[in-house]
């Protein structure tokens, strides 16, 4: 199936909601390039990261805690942790990136929070197909435009904490973060965890608090897993997907949680 | 810091990220994700999120950032619960930082 027989496949609203995600990944981009230049990064730096890495959420996390200074080795961890989810999304869209290799392998890398939820929003198999490659790709060139614009954008101005640009960071974070603590056992876990990572901070290295966080996790929401589990399997397809492989919480709460409209929220 | 020693946490970083997105594929769906890990991956980004949103309003390379930015976050957090659009959320945050400092210019200590 070729580009054009891929988007005459999706309708002019589809494609609309497609073009907004694209503009929101681009301002979070442009603002992605500028904090990391404005910090004190190369302009190759956001750059390399957003082709290699493309997970907007993790670029973000693994650059708070190189610009202040932290261990490398805590921002891939961050970053990695974050980065889990995808393996998720990689289960429940596996079908939509097409037959042979070379498919999958490039298909790989435009697995997002946006492009899956946009593919797990149709069960027809065609349709899937060209949701997923049509949002995946528009999103990839997007994000890297902006984020490359952004970057130029930070050598022209000079001091970012001027411009307030340190708050965009968490503000990012809160505008991917807030609408997925729908849940009361995971709002206690957050703000238990976040507790843990403040007071960690004044006598950790850099990154190591955030890290930290995840014990919160494990305390307080082991409980709600084995609720989940004991009633979960027999329940059937949950979500846009019907029964497709995996579509559990992790996919429930970010495919909400898009602050922009119908899609996921933490690329 | 060295081009190398930012080029390689990178690359970690992007392998490993690669990795996560191609196991689904690569087994083709053939194998369900237990709900448990399901239930794991998506919780685990959410409170770690949630604890790098708190950490990175308020420390700057680990001491107090001064009171501008986190009043601007908290502004975010409001306009967050209200469902703003996300520009609107983002914009604000800085802007209201931006003024605070540009007004009361002993704020940050």
């Amino acid at each position: 199936m070729g580009v054009r027989a891929m988007i005459g496949l999706l309708d002019r609203r589809t494609l609309q909601d497609i073009g907004l995600v694209v503009v929101a990944d681009a301002i979070v981009g442009l603002s992605f390039g500028a904090i990391a230049v404005g910090g004190g990064m190369p302009v190759w730096v956001p750059i390399a990261m957003s082709l290699l890495v493309f997970a907007g959420g993790s670029q973000f996390a693994a650059l708070g805690i190189l610009l202040a200074g932290g261990d490398p080795a805590a921002a891939v961890a961050a970053g990695l942790v974050l980065n889990a989810r995808l393996l998720a999304f990689g289960f429940a869209a596996a079908d939509a990136l097409g037959p042979g290799w070379w498919r999958r392998l490039l298909g790989a890398q435009i697995i997002t929070d946006e492009s899956i939820a946009f593919t797990l929003s149709s069960d027809d198999p065609d349709r899937r197909r060209a949701l997923f490659w049509v949002s995946g790709v528009a999103l990839f060139i997007a994000w890297n435009v902006a984020v490359a614009l952004g970057a130029l954008l930070g050598t022209i101005v000079g001091d970012t904490d001027a411009l307030g640009l340190d708050a965009a960071f968490p503000a990012v974070l809160i505008a991917l973060v807030v609408p997925a603590l729908k849940d009361a056992a995971l709002r206690i876990a957050a703000a238990v965890g976040a507790v843990l990572a403040v007071g960690a901070t004044p006598f950790l290295p850099a990154g190591v608090p955030v890290l930290l966080s995840l014990l919160a996790l494990v305390v307080v929401l082991r409980s709600r897993w084995r609720r989940r589990d004991g009633d979960g399997d027999g329940s059937g397809g949950r979500g846009p997907a019907g029964g497709a492989a995996g579509s559990g919480s992790g996919l429930d709460e970010l495919g909400d949680a898009h602050p922009f409209g119908p899609a996921g929220g933490l690329r | 810091m060295s081009a190398m020693a930012l080029l390689l946490p990178i690359l970690i970083l992007a392998v490993g990220t690669y990795a996560f997105r191609l196991v689904g594929p690569a087994v083709h769906g053939r194998v369900r994700l237990p709900r448990f890990v399901d239930d794991l991956l998506g919780d685990g980004a959410i409170v770690l999120l949630s604890a790098l949103t708190v950490t990175s309003a308020v420390f700057e390379a680990g001491q107090f950032a001064g009171w501008a930015r986190p009043i601007g976050v908290a502004v975010a957090v409001a306009l967050a619960i209200v469902k703003a659009p996300f520009p609107v959320i983002v914009v604000s945050a800085a802007l209201v930082t931006a003024l605070l400092r540009l007004i009361f210019p002993g704020l940050d200590g």
